[in-house]
């Protein structure tokens, strides 16, 4: 009997070292986490007392979102800016790594410039570039009229045609020094003597890019593209800063159409239903990523 | 080795184009930023007409007025205070969860450790509208408490000190406090799981050696493990550092009160009032910068480390 005691006592003593990381998680991640599902299924303007049985209203939210066009442009434009930022940003990325992956002095400074921006905050980044783009007072079209390309002189955000392009530009502006990190890394771990033999054997560095690097950083490229996708399709404090989802609706993005129907419209429940919605398309794009690449290292 | 003409010539200006590629795209990357320092020295009737970089007749009063009316001196503080306090508290709550999870035993705890490993994994965007509603019903609950204590501390207390002290927790204490706690939690997961990965690799001897000594659980903890974890807890301190001073959407949702917020959070706000007041807006945001681009310059090596491992493994 006694021993028992002992052992409760121990696991108890145990636990409480673990206690205040899980009391903390259970209120503010696994009580969110539950209260998004109940919300999702209620109409609640976030102001009344809330009560589960009087807000029910099933499936409604989730039906209107099927047919709720804002929103659909909103996943649009994130699924564009993604494209952008996979391809142009995440080829930037490569080409700069593979500059500074040859034997090179000053690649520690280049390093440490283009790693400034992914630590600057989206409000910072945003309101430096939204002052940049300015139609009237804007550094960008300041430089255009010097240049004399006049005629490409531009309110660059609040043009619907432009707006969107502007915003990814920022967005990989902000970016591209992660994937080039990542990259770097990941090209210093290719044993040079492989690249060695190839240049023995008479191959150009163009072959040695091809059947060298390439087959040796897929896990590294997988990786540099699920973080891309993930991160981009769920940025949102750079458009919010910059555009405000505006002009009109054309720089909505899913997660500020989220922020929209809770702090402009109070339709907490209606928010709560995106939020589900898209964080269900996010697990399934990083679900076949992982599975791609998967299949990618088998073979 | 020797190399005829061409080849020298061809290698010669191969490096020099990847020296030139390399050199624009970092122009690209620092340019923004001194546009904005050298823009926070200028008037703003020479910002728009004087595009030099460095203007000659610096306004340093910018700052000033930006520091004390446009209210960053506050900011600043702020934002002080929640990056010390958040990461002083994940780093104390993540490394007693850590050490538990990785070397004590007890029932559950293998659950406990994989719901924080699923955090991680799940991504819940809008986690904001559940965490406002949480926070908004804590705020009613303690409103509607300490209303109804009020006639209990009349009694021993002058009524204008209950007054200020009604006022002070409910504008200053409660919304701090929960920002802070919201914020912990964002840190905990990934934090944990870091400390914990290396706790199950540190040799066990020189607790046991520890333990022989005498030494409580809690000692082992705070002489022998967090010590050892140095590496790990530096990596946290930075992860967390810089995503608490740059956190925006929970200071706006919970923080509402100009004094409670911190820079973020109060860039928005000055750019709301002052529109196109650019010198002051850009001295506001280098005020946000320069300590992220010091702490970062001193620290980049670590820095680098920290935040690719922080991406990798969120």
């Amino acid at each position: 009997m006694k021993i028992k005691w002992t052992t409760i006592k121990a696991n108890l003593e145990n636990l409480s070292f673990a206690l205040p990381a899980i009391i903390i998680f259970a209120i503010f991640y696994i009580y969110p986490f539950l209260k998004v599902f109940q919300l999702s299924v209620c109409n609640w303007n976030g102001i009344d007392a809330f009560s589960f049985s009087q807000y029910y209203t099933g499936l409604v939210n989730f039906k209107e979102i099927l047919v709720d066009k804002i929103w659909w442009q909103s996943m649009w434009h994130a699924a564009y800016i993604t494209l952008i930022a996979l391809t142009f940003q995440n080829v930037l990325a490569l080409l700069l790594a593979m500059a500074c992956d040859r034997e090179m002095k000053a690649r520690n400074y280049y390093r440490v410039i283009f790693f400034i921006p992914p630590i600057l905050s989206e409000v910072v980044v945003g309101l430096i570039w939204q002052w940049i783009y300015d139609g009237n007072y804007g550094l960008l079209n300041h430089l255009l009229q010097t240049m004399g390309w006049d005629q490409l002189i531009h309110s660059w955000l609040s043009d619907p045609k432009t707006a969107l392009t502007c915003v990814a530009i920022v967005h990989c502006w902000k970016g591209f020094g992660w994937g080039f990190i990542i990259l770097l890394a990941g090209m210093q771990t290719i044993p040079r003597q492989l690249y060695e033999a190839a240049k023995v054997d008479g191959a150009s560095s163009w072959y040695a890019f091809w059947h060298v690097t390439v087959p040796m950083m897929i896990p590294v490229f997988v990786l540099v593209s699920i973080l891309t996708v993930l991160g981009t399709m769920q940025v949102f404090i750079l458009i919010y800063t910059m555009t405000g989802g505006g002009p009109g609706y054309h720089t909505e993005v899913p997660v500020t159409r989220i922020l929209a129907s809770m702090t402009a419209s109070s339709r907490f429940g209606y928010a709560c239903a995106q939020g589900i919605l898209f964080g269900l398309v996010l697990l399934i794009l990083s679900f076949t990523q992982k599975k791609l690449s998967e299949r990618l290292k088998q073979e | 080795m020797k190399h005829g003409l061409a080849y020298r010539v061809r290698r010669r200006v191969k490096g020099f184009t990847i020296y030139f590629f390399l050199t624009i795209v970092a122009v690209t990357c620092l340019f923004p930023l001194l546009w904005m320092f050298g823009s926070s020295f200028k008037t703003q009737s020479t910002v728009f007409s004087d595009m030099s970089l460095f203007p000659k007749d610096p306004q340093w009063n910018n700052y000033y007025v930006a520091w004390t009316k446009g209210g960053f001196g506050v900011y600043f503080f702020n934002s002080l205070l929640y990056t010390v306090t958040v990461v002083f508290g994940i780093v104390l709550v993540s490394s007693w969860a850590a050490y538990a999870f990785s070397r004590l035993k007890f029932p559950g705890s293998l659950l406990a450790f994989n719901m924080f490993l699923a955090a991680m994994m799940i991504p819940l965007p809008g986690s904001f509208v559940p965490l406002y509603v949480l926070v908004n019903h804590i705020r009613k609950v303690l409103i509607e408490f300490l209303a109804s204590s009020s006639p209990f501390l009349l009694q021993m207390f002058p009524a204008s000190f209950v007054d200020q002290l009604l006022v002070f927790v409910e504008q200053q204490l409660y919304p701090r406090s929960a920002y802070i706690f919201c914020m912990i939690n964002v840190g905990l997961s990934f934090s944990i799981y870091i400390l914990k990965t290396f706790f199950d690799k540190m040799p066990k001897e020189l607790e046991d050696a520890a333990r022989m000594d005498g030494c409580s659980k809690l000692g082992i903890w705070r002489h022998v493990a967090l010590p050892l974890a140095r590496p790990a807890i530096a990596v946290i301190v930075i992860f967390n550092t810089l995503n608490v001073w740059n956190e925006y959407i929970l200071a706006q949702l919970i923080l509402s009160g100009k004094s409670t917020m911190p820079l973020q959070r109060g860039l928005m706000v000055f750019q709301g009032v002052y529109v196109t007041q650019y010198p002051l807006l850009m001295a506001g945001l280098t005020m946000t910068v320069i300590p992220i681009l010091i702490v970062y310059l001193a620290l980049q090596k670590y820095i680098i480390k920290g935040m690719t491992a922080g991406a990798v493994v969120g």
